[in-house]
């Protein structure tokens, strides 16, 4: 315990460094705008600007990004109360009571309780990971490859088990990515492998960050300029002191909803597939039925933009604790994260918490002031963030397409990544439109070179016998509960036939 | 709609097929001490990923996926529009880099999508169309040493590198 309070005070030294503040501060802005555009959330920002990180040093990089994250957390809510449109898919929920609250004339006050829901459900999962994340850094310490395989089954196995998608198409995104990821030098042997055409633009692999960079920067433009229909509407805001000290004031009766949706966010958040869209519908979900009057839900109820908004923040926390300690992304934002870890020359995984304690540390004393930064730069600037939602997609389109281009050059130096960085869009938009989830395949390209020699190892040491994943105490109850999350849909699917045969015979 | 999920899964079990025959090249048993063979992973891969397409072909065959029943157009007038727009001069951008160069293919993509996709007025085009390369340079060349492709203009920067370095 007094080693965590002393890691983290070395932590604050190092994120209030000027450089670092100023990466936090900005991060948070930047975040922010990315959030409260409808459309771009967090994923597509932290992709977009990866390769603009390069500029800084890797904890720098991270914390940059990591503040990036957390504002978007809290812009998401602008749109989806404003314009009725989420601003991200993690905002969904809060369109459901914040819009009819601002039709109501009180958007001022739905945009309060977001932005204080987010600190209340930051704050408490940043406390959670500061206590979660060293001792579980510690068991992860003496894991072995066939451990770390176990884990990535596992990771993979909640998008089955958990995950809402079409379950072929589910698992055809993970076999595509993993396949992605195995296209270059073979470093055990060191042979080219799928090199396709002769083209020697795949000798050195394929950059996650090209997939990354096409689906959620060019694929996601594709697809939000064709769902953005006809013209929107923004909801007129009066701000003053006044109204926002009353309306903080009504806001606090709502604190066990917010203390509800931060611990659920955060719990949620730790599993890959789950992540912070699920977090906030289910808290959303939760706040409803504990409510004494349910039926005022959906008509401007403070508890409904409290309780997603808290739970979507507490889980982008909950996803850094797998990222950090195990190595294993909980959402598609830390698996580009972790790549970027990969790029900046830190190995990810436990042995981050004893070799360059800096960088973990710094970046979790980042999150507490990225989170306490965001709330007050919202609360301060709210009528920016709305101008921000009148800007036509026009403008953004174009900058969004340059920055694409440039940033996918810039890893590699190859116009080859380029060009395949556009086929990837055009590809993963049009696999979108027939409903093909595209998250398991970035998560797949990152953990993909990370799986695949921990597999090998692990067969080396067995002799090519796959009962080393099951033979062993920590890997065998990882396997088995990954194998019974892969089985689930199938008990499901059987259980249903069986209640269909009950009442129709 | 229909369609659509149909050869969807049908160009991706031929990319499977590839998978598993460039990876075949490549030794996919077990060679003793060194573990399985270069190929193996990919080849498994590719062989599972087969297996998905197969089993979305059966499911479009039995209607069960919600694409194989939709009878709306994939593509509408309207979608192909705005999909042409965006993704048709992205290309003749990247295209033009590899001639005329980054710096000068940029301004020219702002300039089109700005002024005739978006139809702002000439100030707004101007200033975004110069000020964004020009950021790009500085952040790029100069605050990350990342060359960018400049085709034959490259001559056209050599004072300004001897500005800076």
């Amino acid at each position: 315990m007094v080693e965590i309070f002393q890691h983290l005070s070395e932590g604050f030294l190092i994120a209030f460094t000027p450089l670092n503040l100023a990466l936090i501060i900005g991060g948070c802005v930047v975040g922010l705008f990315i959030g409260a555009m409808p459309g771009l959330g967090s994923v597509n920002g932290v992709a977009i600007l990866l390769p603009m990180t390069f500029l800084v040093p890797p904890t720098g990089a991270i914390i940059f990004l990591g503040a990036i994250y957390y504002g978007a957390m809290y812009g998401g809510a602008i749109s989806s109360i404003m314009l009725g449109i989420p601003g991200a898919s993690t905002a969904v929920a809060t369109t459901f009571d914040g819009r009819p609250l601002a039709l109501k004339g009180q958007a001022d006050k739905a945009l309060i309780a977001a932005a204080v829901a987010s600190f209340v459900g930051g704050t408490i999962s940043v406390v959670l990971f500061t206590l979660f994340a060293p001792p579980l850094a510690d068991v992860a310490l003496a894991f072995g490859p066939p451990e770390e395989f176990a884990l990535m089954i596992l990771a993979f196995a909640t998008f089955i088990g958990l995950g809402t998608d079409d379950i072929p198409k589910t698992f055809l995104s993970i076999f595509l990515g993993l396949a992605l990821a195995t296209v270059g030098l073979d470093i055990v042997s060191g042979k080219p492998r799928l090199i396709f055409f002769d083209i020697t633009g795949f000798y050195h692999g394929i950059n996650f960050l090209v997939l990354a960079i096409g689906i959620y920067g060019i694929g996601e433009m594709l697809w939000t300029i064709e769902q953005s229909k006809g013209e929107m509407v923004v909801t007129k805001a009066q701000v003053s002191v006044a109204r926002t000290m009353d309306a903080l004031r009504e806001i606090m009766r709502s604190m066990k909803t917010m203390l509800m949706g931060s611990f659920l966010g955060y719990f949620v958040g730790i599993l890959p597939a789950a992540g912070a869209t699920p977090g906030s519908l289910m808290a959303y979900g939760v706040a409803k039925t504990m409510a004494k009057d349910p039926k005022s839900f959906g008509k401007g109820n403070v508890d409904g933009i409290v309780a997603p908004e808290s739970a979507n923040n507490a889980a982008s926390t909950g996803s850094m604790l797998p990222m950090l300690t195990l190595g294993i992304p909980g959402s598609p934002t830390t698996a580009i994260l972790l790549g970027g870890m990969v790029i900046w020359g830190l190995e990810p995984g436990p042995k981050l918490f004893v070799d360059h304690t800096d960088f973990v540390w710094g970046l979790i004393a980042s999150l507490y002031a990225a989170n306490l930064f965001a709330v007050i730069i919202n609360i301060a600037f709210i009528p920016a963030f709305i101008a921000v939602l009148k800007m036509p997609f026009t403008i953004l389109a174009p900058i969004i397409y340059v920055l694409c281009v440039v940033g996918g050059y810039a890893p590699t130096k190859d116009m080859h990544d380029v060009w395949l960085m556009l086929i990837f869009g055009v590809f993963g938009y049009l696999m979108r439109k027939l409903d093909y989830p595209l998250a398991p395949a970035v998560l797949a390209i990152v953990l993909g070179p990370l799986a695949e020699a921990s597999m090998r190892q692990s067969l080396i040491m067995e002799q090519g016998s796959f009962a080393i994943f099951f033979n062993r105490p920590i890997a065998g109850t990882i396997m088995v509960i990954a194998i019974g999350l892969l089985l689930w849909p199938l008990v499901t699917l059987i259980r249903k036939r069986i209640s269909a045969r009950k009442t129709s015979g | 709609m229909r369609v659509a999920e149909l050869v969807m899964a049908i160009v991706l079990a031929i990319f499977s097929l590839a998978i598993m025959f460039k990876a075949s090249e490549l030794p996919t048993g077990w060679i003793p001490r060194s573990g399985p063979g270069p190929g193996a992973f990919p080849f498994w891969l590719g062989a599972a990923m087969l297996v998905c397409c197969v089993a979305i072909i059966v499911r479009w065959w039995r209607r069960s996926s919600p694409p194989s029943r939709s009878e709306e157009p994939y593509f509408d007038s309207r979608s192909w529009h705005l999909f042409l727009i965006g993704a048709v001069p992205l290309a003749i951008m990247i295209g033009l880099i590899h001639v005329i160069g980054v710096y000068f293919s940029l301004p020219l993509y702002l300039l089109y999508y700005l002024r005739f996709v978006g139809g702002h007025k000439w100030p707004l085009t101007a200033a975004i169309a110069i000020v964004m390369p020009i950021a790009t340079f500085l952040f790029f060349e100069i605050a990350l040493r990342i060359e960018l492709p400049k085709g034959f203009t490259e001559e056209l920067f050599y004072p300004i590198y001897d500005l800076f370095y």
